[in-house]
């Protein structure tokens, strides 16, 4: 005679019971004489076969094998310009995704999170930009019909960073302009929106952006509002920044 | 490296062959690297990586052949979870040691080892190994529990073999 309680016993164990099947689950459990033996002997053979199903271990030979192709992975036509970043980016992303740090932030920290999203996105992406030019004759252009406001680019030259290109994006359905600069080997993404209420709450340098390993800066000017992000160092993010902003102040 | 050790232990249950393992798992890597900009915010990242090397392996000349040999699951219907007798069998099951459990784990059918692993193992949840294997949760319950029986079928023979050879007394 099998108990019907027996069909929940895996549900049980695997910890997938809802908190009221539980409860009475646990209470059957006590006093049922055929669901209390089997219950333990099939929580029994769970803990074998974990203890069984980690007999498998990578050579230390593959594992470094795995490691460089990550870091240096070998160079296709669209990635020669891109790989460092491309590689930095993902290896980076791929890291901090499987740590989960997005889990449990603030609100504020989530939209930077998804702003650092776009920008290692970007990075990872075969085309990265949708208009490639360093001029910011070029591009600034290409974005108007596109976008429901307009924005002034600075002049670089002569300065460490160098402009590489522009996309649309989207935040929070909301479109906006990313400009991708270049300052040494890091890649900085400049994000510009419309300004509106959600935004103007959000504070630069959380902690998000540390554990990121990226530094970011944020502010207002005319009724835009900019995001800077990249994994340059904190004082290039400013130095960036400053451009921008007296650019928009031209 | 996120998942690595996870990820080759993994692909060596599936391929049972350390090379093939080592290749199942460059290659996941190099299509997550290339696939990371179509990896959705909000998704789970472990089901999106297992889910990667399970593809992989499927598509993959030993998958291949293990998916023509297993037959399909007939009857994937979570309304007809098979009920599981009550036997002396957990009192055998009790007595099953790792030597059994890994043979016995190596005698499934992919489709029974791999759910199994990713439930027992990974402890991951039914909604993960969703994700992973591409079916719904009454699925996974199905599959999982009569890959369980199969399991434990499996280890009652080797169990009473075993005794039977040694001339042991059964109870
Ligand atoms: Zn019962």
């Amino acid at each position: 005679m099998t108990c019907p309680w027996s069909a929940k016993l895996d549900r049980y164990l695997d910890s997938e019971l809802p908190d009221d099947e539980l409860t009475e689950m646990e209470a059957h459990l006590r006093s049922c004489p055929s669901c209390a033996p089997e219950a333990l002997s099939r929580l029994q053979l769970k803990r074998v076969t974990q203890a069984v199903g980690h007999r498998f271990s990578p050579s230390p030979e593959f594992r470094m094998k795995i490691e460089q192709s990550m870091s240096a992975p070998k160079p296709r036509p669209w990635m020669v310009r891109w790989a460092p970043a491309f590689a930095a980016a993902a290896a980076l992303a791929l890291m901090l995704i499987s740590v989960g740090v997005w889990l449990q932030h603030s609100r504020s920290e989530q939209a930077l999170d998804e702003l650092a999203d776009l920008h290692v996105a970007t990075l990872a992406s075969a085309n990265p930009v949708d208009v490639v030019s360093t001029d910011r004759h070029t591009v600034k252009p290409w974005f108007q019909g596109k976008l429901p406001f307009s924005f002034n680019l600075p002049e670089l030259q002569g300065s460490p960073f160098q402009l590489l290109g522009g996309r649309l994006t989207y935040f929070q359905q909301n479109p906006g302009a990313q400009l991708l600069f270049e300052v040494g080997k890091h890649r900085i993404s400049a994000f510009i929106f419309q300004n509106r209420a959600e935004l103007s709450r959000l504070n630069s340098g959380s902690s998000l952006s540390r554990k990121l390993a990226f530094s970011s800066e944020t502010w207002t000017e005319g009724g835009l509002r900019y995001f800077i992000i990249g994994d340059a160092s904190p004082s290039d993010i400013r130095g960036l920044s400053e451009f921008l902003r007296s650019a928009a102040r031209s | 490296m996120p998942l690595f050790a996870s990820l080759y232990n993994f692909a060596h249950w599936l391929t049972q062959n350390r090379e093939e393992a080592e290749d199942l798992v460059q290659e996941t890597y190099l299509k997550a690297l290339k696939g990371f900009a179509s990896f959705q915010q909000g998704t789970n990242f472990r089901a999106w990586m297992y889910r990667i090397l399970r593809n992989t392996f499927l598509t993959s000349r030993t998958g291949l052949s293990v998916k023509m040999t297993e037959p399909l699951d007939l009857e994937e219907n979570p309304a007809a979870l098979p009920v599981t007798p009550d036997t002396p069998e957990s009192v055998l099951l009790a007595r099953a040691d790792q030597q059994a459990v890994q043979d016995a784990l190596e005698r499934l059918p992919v489709h029974f080892r791999e759910v199994i692993l990713l439930c027992d193992m990974e402890e991951m949840s039914y909604q993960e190994i969703a994700e992973t294997i591409g079916i719904p949760i009454g699925t996974v319950m199905s599959r999982l529990s009569r890959a369980r029986k199969s399991m434990r079928e499996l280890l009652e023979t080797q169990v009473r073999g075993a005794s039977q050879a040694r001339g042991a007394p059964q109870k």
